[in-house]
């Protein structure tokens, strides 16, 4: 594993912590710091929030498991979340989900052989005028077809 | 197409998110400097309770009212809060009003923030919004290094801090007691309400929390005058401009700022340049996934709080989901019950238990293997679970579930005596 997170970060939230009045405040940035770092949030991850913060490690654990955007578990290079509520459903949403997991190989919760993707489904983008919609990192793509989902795909594969 | 005044949207077209010069030459925090120079604290608070706004992340509860409870005098630590989790399916309109204008909301808070005499506060903004999150910390880079934020605005000696908080995910984050603990770094289940958070809310401390585009409302009841904000509006008992945002089965699928009132059927046929497909309109979700459906019947309604309330349904974000005639009402319901069952956060039974077994009977009855009785059941947990919940979540999984039991009951017996979906 590379290493969580480099010295100047731990010394700014350092810094932070203690220039704030309520350190748990930084719980969610400190995670997401992490997983910037590394893809995702590892056992050590918590262990080294909650030394920064000087919290329980069960109390950001609870915490980390709480939302979906903070993933315990190892990723591939990429994570794709694909919409599957209400209005991309009602835009093929269904055919979308079925294509890519045909094209990925994988079924929701798997990483690709290659460990490129990690496939999840997510509730609402907010992207509904533009369904059926993903988001891969940070980046939201709407109006899916397979021929775009695949141009996706293969743009990404070059970046990763 | 009929053209409407437009506050909140003024500046979309030209095209970028709109820098503080441009906003500033589309008069933007004229309304700030007009309440910090020429109003009390008292006089913004009576301004907005006099324009009738109404709460736009989903409740509709009176802003003025809310800001007029609040413990303005109370002197010591208290908080505002912009609630930017925006994650009821079928809703991104505060997304579209931060990517296109975002010193609309930095203006409408630091006016709340002196009408409530508060001196710190926090955007709270979803994960999935990271151009909206980078738009928003452009804008307020810019208001503090104009003065417009931090010590002593605009010479008039208020001092207001504002502090961006970006989340990880999960619809409940938006519930606001939920959403104080997310922000405290606390595990985001809600609190019991009361006390409610104008008493103990943010850290302990009296807090108001507010929807972006309440806020973002604001200033140009300021500027426009509480009269004028509320003729905005297309009924009588309206009031202000509404962003909707429309999506599922039509022709277009814009968002859009519309007096509040216009007609379900302007919206459609309009905006929405009619059902997709030269198809029929079957339903509708007239503010979001947790609003009981409309029908054709209910065209001529006033997309409005009161008007829809009678009707059954609610105005909730105004996200309007339009179905055309080819979609199965019960696999619709099934799709939400299942986001609301996923998105429970687990602390009280009726909702982490009752939402899978609505979910279960909801399947069963899709697949074709549902009996009368399970019909009965679904009414049964309706039941059991409206007003029995901790918080409004599990309340808000039942509006569809409501809608389907009573509009669409045929559909729902059709699924049994055939033993398949009549429609799929
Ligand atoms: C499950 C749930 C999710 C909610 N999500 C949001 C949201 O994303 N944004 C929002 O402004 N209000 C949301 N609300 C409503 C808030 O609890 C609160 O009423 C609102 O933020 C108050 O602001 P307003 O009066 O300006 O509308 C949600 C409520 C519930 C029960
Ligand atoms: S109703 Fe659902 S979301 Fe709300 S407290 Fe209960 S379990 Fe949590």
């Amino acid at each position: 594993m590379s290493q969580l997170l480099d010295n100047e970060t731990i010394a700014a939230f350092k810094a932070k912590t203690a220039a704030v009045a309520h350190p748990r405040e930084l719980v969610i940035d400190l995670l997401r710091a992490i997983q910037e770092q590394v893809g995702w949030v590892p056992d050590e991850g918590v262990e080294l929030a909650a030394e920064i913060l000087g919290l329980p490690v069960i109390e950001v654990e609870e915490v980390a498991t709480f939302y979906d955007k903070i993933y315990r578990q190892p990723v591939g290079r990429q994570v794709i979340h694909l919409c599957d509520s209400i209005c991309c459903w009602s835009r093929g949403g269904e055919e979308v989900a079925r294509h890519l997991r045909q094209k990925l190989g994988v079924g929701f919760g798997e990483t690709t052989a290659d460990g490129a993707f990690t496939l999840l489904p997510t509730c609402c983008l907010g992207a509904c005028g533009e369904a059926p919609a993903m988001m891969i990192g940070r980046e939201t793509y709407g109006e899916l077809t397979e021929a775009r989902i695949d141009e996706i795909l293969e743009q990404k594969r070059k970046t990763i | 197409m009929t053209a409407y005044p437009q506050l909140l949207f003024k500046n979309r077209h030209l095209g970028a998110t709109v820098s503080l010069d441009d906003y500033r030459k589309s008069g933007g925090y004229e309304g700030l400097a007009k309440a910090l120079r020429e109003l009390s604290p008292a006089e913004v608070r009576e301004t907005v309770k006099a324009s009738g706004l109404r709460g736009r992340g989903g409740a509709g509860f009176p802003t003025g009212t809310k800001w007029t409870f609040f413990p303005s005098d109370q002197p010591g630590e208290k908080y505002l809060v912009c609630n930017g989790d925006e994650m009821e399916p079928g809703t991104y309109k505060d997304r579209v009003l931060l990517e296109t204008d975002p010193h609309q909301l930095i203006e409408g808070m630091v006016i709340a923030a002196y009408a409530m005499q508060i001196p710190v506060g926090y955007i709270f903004i979803r994960y999935a919004y990271a151009r909206a999150t980078a738009a928003l910390e452009r804008a307020l880079a810019e208001a503090k290094a104009a003065g417009l934020l931090g010590a002593n605005i605009l010479d008039s000696g208020f001092a207001f801090e504002l502090h961006l908080h970006g989340s990880a995910g999960r619809y409940i984050c938006g519930e606001e007691t939920a959403l104080l603990n997310g922000l405290e770094g606390k595990r985001p289940n809600p609190r019991s309400k009361p006390p409610f958070p104008a008493v103990r809310g943010l850290f302990g401390k009296p807090t108001t929390v507010n929807n972006v585009e309440t806020l973002a409302s604001v200033p140009h009841i300021l500027t426009g005058g509480a009269d004028w904000f509320k003729g905005l509006a297309a009924t009588e008992e309206g009031s202000g401009t509404k962003l909707f945002g429309l999506s599922g089965h039509l022709k277009k699928t814009p968002c859009l700022e519309l007096p509040i009132g216009v007609s379900l059927r302007e919206v459609v046929e309009e905006h929405g340049g009619g059902v997709w497909k030269g198809r029929r309109f079957k339903a509708c979700l007239p503010g979001g996934a947790s609003t009981p459906y409309l029908r054709a019947e209910h065209l001529d309604t006033s997309l409005d709080f009161g008007p829809l309330e009678q009707v059954g349904s609610r105005l909730g974000t105004a996200g309007v989901t339009v179905f055309d005639e080819t979609t199965c009402m019960v696999a619709a319901t099934l799709n939400l019950s299942r986001f609301f069952a996923r998105e429970s956060c687990g602390w009280c039974t009726p909702c982490r238990d009752g939402l899978p077994y609505v979910c279960w009977l909801l399947e069963k009855i899709e697949a074709g293997q549902g009996t009368l009785d399970d019909i009965d059941n679904l009414r049964g947990q309706k039941h059991n679970i409206d007003g029995r919940s901790f918080c409004a979540l599990a309340m808000g999984a039942m509006g569809p579930v409501d809608g389907l039991l009573r509009l669409f009951e045929e559909e729902l017996i059709d699924h049994v005596k055939r033993g398949k979906c009549p429609v799929r």
